[in-house]
């Protein structure tokens, strides 16, 4: 019973938090603000610990809140499954919340709309515990909706500036079409197993395993799982942007850095490995459904990675290289290694929050220039976001002993032993992909910190292919009388073409960020060193998920073939030095460190030589162009010709107006009978009479 | 039934409140007109509480049933009584009157009694339909509510408001029409009665089911509106004064789906499974059809009323599925879209107050001059989007559900609502709210006051609350729905 409290515990303490900070955003102090909000987080985090180790102890819980709704045959509960998966995620989710709370501080610190942020971001913990925590459908949902919601508050967080909000209503479309996929899986689910309790339906599933459902017309059918696994990872698509609805993740990045560091990277776009793992039970019936996963992610993994090389702002490489690692999961769990998956969230988590927190670290320093080229040599005046920076970019590529090594290494030999179809091209997209990641990692890496030192300079490198958007973006901004709404990175990097407003004036040196920025930073350093090398055992190949995660091992024995290569993760780390992988990610550091740190011309050279490849690249694989004009356009399009064509023109023109123009003829016609002239009545009733007298006497 | 005759207190407390307000005269009385509507309307809602709180759950018998002999050479009765299908709506209503009286506050100067009393007397009059059991007295509150919203529209409406209030009035005067003529014919095919409770249990020839079937439908589509009978509602919103418009979505248009559970059916059962097609196809036009021209709309109101239009798409859809999560949540999306759209028409009328324009362009940036107006439109806005712990969602999701299981493509197309849904009103949200304050219209813009503070605090309690816990909703309608369900799986034919 006491835990139960603790249950609620979790979620709710964010939640009063954030109604406190959100509903009295204008009357209390700041301090009132961020003390309410991380007291709530820290308590939830101080909570989900202890679950944590309840549940370690082998305290498992599932069951109801209350009864949301009955109708029919059907309950609809809020509940909570508290497993090994959930607690883990709770771990990771309320952990880097805090760590982000208290960076926000000193992030935020000049901005009008502080204390709504935190309100904000609490909020998102709280959507974000509900979704992981729930023990059944109608919760996921409604969890994975609210941190949609929130997302969208917090991309449009500089509601005044209008690619913010253009982001965010493509954030919000793009993650609505995923759900449209993710509500039909789920109906699929409630029509076949009568509930939405995910305990009742995994007991279902097997038995439904042979099932065919007829959708498209007599023929062949569907199997019903394949038919509901794709559709629910629709709506991971949306949620863990996956090609081909990976648009929105890189126009996030509008939003202020923490945000991109805990919801854009760390935990909200892992809802949907989350999702894909708590179903594991299901995905293992249908081999169809688990190759649609390894290729979606293959794609992501290696094709987003390439768009991470051309990238100039500081933020985006990194959203690039998020896109690309949530690809890396996605692999994984189209591999049959959900609890690989999991690991590479749980260190992903970490660094990934770890170097979104350190590259906003390094936007204070630079007075909110984002563009790094204009940066070089760091190292010497931010020395703790320095060495941080490092470490997270050497967890990100793999380095033997830090944490992404051995999540990422995992999913390298985990997809080497699965036979799904497609893995082969999953195994190729992924050993590719680990040299591009070392590639552009390290290119940031060494333009922002080593080099020479190219800020403080007046000519930026301003205006490049949006230049003409640059103006009308400028002119908005100028028109803007309420100029204190502008935040850090309000008038970021050259990539909106303003950075010529902000970045060191000439002579000026980068500083270092206060504690409160630098503190989360080096909280977050640490387990993203140890992290792996601790966990990779028991997590694994210990039996940690226990029957949290359900895997087919007859089908997809690649788990046990993994544990018989695995003697330990010292013997792991040092085993790689020989592998492939590490010679591959070597070679990506050495080659960057080549080309921008000795000889900058070549990439010059090569931009310019290869032209067509760089404007493809350039212009994101023209997704974005083609949703604008395909999509947005052809809706347009269709609603005008609908309003103009069918209800103005059809229906009042013709139908409404036109049988009133048709009462009105007749009347008009009517009209000449009622001249008024006596003469003409008793002409037309002569002829009357003639006429039926004729009528009479013929008859007659 | 014993006690107090509680429906005929919610029909006549807000008539003769609204005649005494009346009385009042001209606008010299003004303030004390508005402090009686504003009591009756209160009143009116309190005496439908013990409505819901003396409801018995478990049976699908008619409730607090009041039976008088009104006219015996045809055997016309005062016949009242509420399942759980049509007492939330009695409640719905009078809540509605309430926020209506409030919301004209300050707004309507001139003939002050006389707006106020034409809301309270169609709030009696609505209630009446919503409780009758009789054919001809349900058919006399059915024709008399339209004459004080023709009036609303056609006095205290915009430029071009006569256009307006006649096209609404016509079109649902052409509907009217047949549904008289099936009466009658179902007076005389019954051997003499008109109760509504006595047409469910009679026997009817297929033919003649289809032929009821297809007035009951052709009268209750133009109330609803179903596509393509719908053109009359943009119209009628956008001359309409906020508090009218208001009631035309959050109750006039519930009249019509209404009728489908009592009138089209119980009493065509037969023909409802044989035309079920029809109906589902016209409110799948409406969901998607609708939803793209309310993406191009230029004007707010225009823009939430196709929206109206679409969200009854679900309604329709619901019914006709034969379900109880089917008709269950069309029954929840209709007191949602209560809530939602009466809420998304008093924020339009709010920054109309003030700017004068229901343009979109003429908008951009509000949320500059005011916050707190934005944090409520955006509640509202999402609501509308069907964003889950809002109303708005409960309805969408039940129906999406239940159609999947009748057929995976049906809830395909309805499903698209989620995209289309979001598009055209967070588009509209974010170039109306966000962005630099656009001209000096907006930069002129103050932020809400107490009165429309606390409209907008009632209109969100109504869909957070029904959206965290639907439970308290659907549970009065169990019994009622069951009922209905198994009533239409037994043929009529004889």
């Amino acid at each position: 019973m006491e835990m139960q409290k603790l249950y609620l515990l979790v979620p709710l303490a964010p939640l009063v938090g954030a109604i406190i900070a959100g509903l009295f955003c204008r009357v209390i102090p700041r301090w009132v603000a961020h003390g309410v909000t991380i007291a709530g987080v820290a308590i939830s985090c101080f909570a989900s610990f202890l679950i944590y180790k309840d549940v370690m102890a082998g305290n498992t819980f599932n069951g109801p809140v209350y009864q949301w709704l009955t109708s029919g045959d059907y309950r609809f509960e809020v509940g909570f499954l508290i497993d090994q998966l959930s607690v883990t995620m709770m771990l990771v989710v309320t952990f880097v919340s805090l760590m982000v709370h208290i960076y926000t501080i000193g992030y935020m610190q000049d901005d009008p709309g502080y204390n709504r942020f935190f309100s904000y971001i609490s909020l998102f913990t709280f959507s974000m515990l509900m979704l992981v925590m729930s023990n059944n459908f109608m919760q996921l949902f409604f969890g994975w909706e609210a941190v949609g919601l929130v997302s969208y508050l917090l991309i449009g967080f500089w509601y005044t500036r209008p690619t913010a909000i253009f982001a965010n209503l493509k954030a919000f479309l793009v993650n609505r079409v995923g759900d449209f996929g993710f509500i039909l899986g789920i109906g699929l689910v409630l029509t076949w197993f009568g509930t939405l309790d995910y305990a009742a339906v995994f007991a279902k599933a097997p038995a439904a395993a042979d099932t065919t459902i007829s959708l498209f017309g007599s023929g062949k059918g569907v199997e019903l799982m394949t038919a509901i696994c794709v559709l629910l990872f629709v709506g991971a698509m949306g949620k863990s942007a996956q090609v081909p609805l990976h648009v929105w993740l890189p126009d996030s990045m509008e939003g202020p850095t923490p945000i991109s560091a805990l919801i854009h990277a760390a935990t909200m776009v892992t809802a949907g490995i989350f999702m894909v793992a708590r179903m594991s039970p299901l995905f293992e019936l249908s081999d169809t459904a688990l190759s649609f996963v390894i290729v979606i992610g293959a794609v992501t993994a290696l094709f987003m990675g390439f768009l991470g090389v051309i990238q100039n702002d500081i933020k985006r490489v990194v959203a690039y290289s998020t896109l690309s690692q949530l690809g890396y999961m996605t692999v994984a769990l189209g591999a049959s290694a959900y609890s690989v998956a999991i690991f590479h969230l749980m260190t992903h988590a970490f660094f990934k929050a770890l170097l979104f927190l350190a590259a906003g670290s390094v936007i204070i320093g630079m007075h909110h220039d984002q563009d790094i080229r204009n940066m070089g040599g760091l190292r010497r005046y931010m020395p703790i976001t320095w060495l941080t920076s490092l470490i997270g970019s050497l967890a990100l590529i793999g380095t033997p002993f830090f944490a992404g090594f051995y999540s990422k290494d995992s999913i390298i030999e985990a997809v080497k032993l699965s036979h799904i179809p497609g893995s082969g091209f999953a195994y190729f997209a992924v050993m590719a992909g680990v040299f591009v990641t070392a590639f552009y990692s390290f290119r940031m890496y060494f333009l922002v910190f080593h080099g020479e030192e190219r800020f403080g300079q007046t000519a930026h490198h301003a205006g490049h292919h949006d230049a003409p958007a640059a103006h009308t973006h400028h002119d908005a901004h100028a028109a803007d009388a309420d100029a204190a709404h502008h935040g850090h990175d309000a008038h970021h990097g050259a990539d909106t073409g303003h950075g010529e407003h902000h970045g060191l004036a000439p002579g000026q040196k980068p500083h270092e960020t206060p504690w409160v920025v630098t503190l989360p930073l080096i909280l977050l350093a640490i387990p993203s060193v140890v992290i792996g090398y601790v966990a990779i055992g028991p997590m694994l190949f210990g039996g940690y998920f226990k029957d949290a995660i359900f895997v087919d091992e007859q089908a997809h024995p690649v788990m046990e073939e993994l544990a018989h290569h695995f003697h330990g993760a010292f013997a792991m780390a040092t085993h790689a030095l020989t592998t492939a992988v590490f010679w591959l990610a070597l070679a990506g550091v050495a080659l960057s460190w080549f080309l921008y740190l000795r000889r900058p011309d070549i990439p010059e050279a090569v931009k310019s030589r290869f032209a067509p490849i760089y404007t493809l690249l350039d212009n994101k694989y023209y997704f974005d162009r083609f949703n604008e004009v395909f999509f947005a356009g052809g809706a347009r399009l269709i609603g005008r010709g609908l309003w103009k064509g069918g209800d103005a023109g059809l229906i009042d023109g013709v139908i409404v107006n036109g049988s009133a123009r048709f009462v009105g003829w007749f009347a008009s016609v009517v009209r000449f009978f009622q001249t008024g002239h006596i003469y003409h009545y008793a002409f037309t009733m002569i002829i009357g009479v003639f006429v039926l007298m004729t009528l009479w006497v013929t008859r007659a | 039934m014993s006690g107090t005759p509680l429906l005929s207190l919610a029909i006549w407390v807000p008539i003769l409140a609204g005649l005494v307000v009346l009385a009042t005269g001209s606008d010299r009385n003004a303030p004390l007109a508005r402090m009686l509507s504003l009591l009756g309307a209160v009143a009116g809602l309190l005496v439908t509480i013990p409505l819901y709180t003396g409801f018995d759950v478990h049976t699908p018998a008619m409730q607090f049933v009041e039976l008088r002999s009104w006219i015996p050479r045809f055997n016309v009765n005062y016949h009242l009584g509420v399942d759980g299908i049509s007492m939330p709506f009695v409640i719905l209503n009078s809540f509605i009157t309430v926020t209506v009286v409030l919301a004209g506050w300050q707004v309507i100067e001139s003939k002050v009694a006389q707006y106020n009393a034409g809301f309270l007397i169609m709030s009696g009059l609505m209630n009446g339909i919503f409780s009758a059991l009789d054919g001809v007295l349900f058919y006399v509150f059915f024709e008399a509510s339209l004459i004080p919203l023709y009036l609303i529209i056609g006095v205290w409406g915009g430029p071009n408001r006569v256009y307006a209030a006649f096209k609404f009035f016509l079109f649902t005067l052409f509907g009217s029409l047949l549904f008289l003529i099936a009466l009658l014919y179902l007076f005389l095919a019954s051997g003499g009665s008109f109760s509504i409770l006595d047409w469910h249990q009679m026997p009817l020839a297929l033919n003649a089911q289809v032929w009821l079937f297809l007035a009951f439908l052709i009268a209750f589509a133009v109330k609803v509106p179903m596509w393509p009978v719908h053109t009359w509602l943009p119209d009628a919103h956008v001359e309409a004064p906020t508090g009218g418009s208001i009631v035309l979505a959050a109750i006039a248009l519930k009249l019509g789906a209404y009728g489908f559970l009592r009138f089209s059916l119980p009493i065509t059962p037969d023909a409802s499974h044989e035309l079920a097609g029809l109906v589902i196809a016209l409110s799948l036009i409406a969901i998607i059809y609708i939803g793209f021209v309310a993406l191009v709309q230029d004007d707010m109101k225009k823009l939430v009323a196709y929206s109206s239009i679409a969200h009854m798409g679900f309604v329709t859809l619901g019914f006709f599925i034969f379900s109880a999560m089917g008709i269950e949540g069309a029954l929840v999306q209709m007191i949602s879209h209560g809530f939602v759209s009466g809420a998304m028409f008093f924020s339009i009328g709010v920054m109309y107050d003030r700017a004068h324009s229901r343009q979109i362009a003429d908008y951009g940036g509000v949320v500059n001059t005011m916050p707190k107006f934005a944090a409520f439109f955006m509640l509202f806005a999402m609501a509308n989007a069907g964003l889950p712990a809002t109303s708005g969602f409960v309805g969408e999701f039940m129906v999406i559900l239940a159609s999947v299981k009748h057929n995976f493509w049906i809830a395909f197309a309805a499903a698209t609502t989620m995209i289309v849904g979001a598009a055209y009103t967070l588009w509209m949200y974010k170039r109306v709210v966000f962005g630099a304050v656009a001209n000096h219209h907006v930069a002129e813009l103050t932020d809400i006051n107490a009165r429309e503070f606390l409209i907008f605090v009632l209109f969100a309690i109504g869909a957070l609350g029904m959206g965290l816990y639907p439970q308290p909703f659907t549970e009065v309608m169990h019994s009622s729905v069951n009922e209905l369900l198994h009533h239409v799986a037994l043929s009529k034919i004889q």
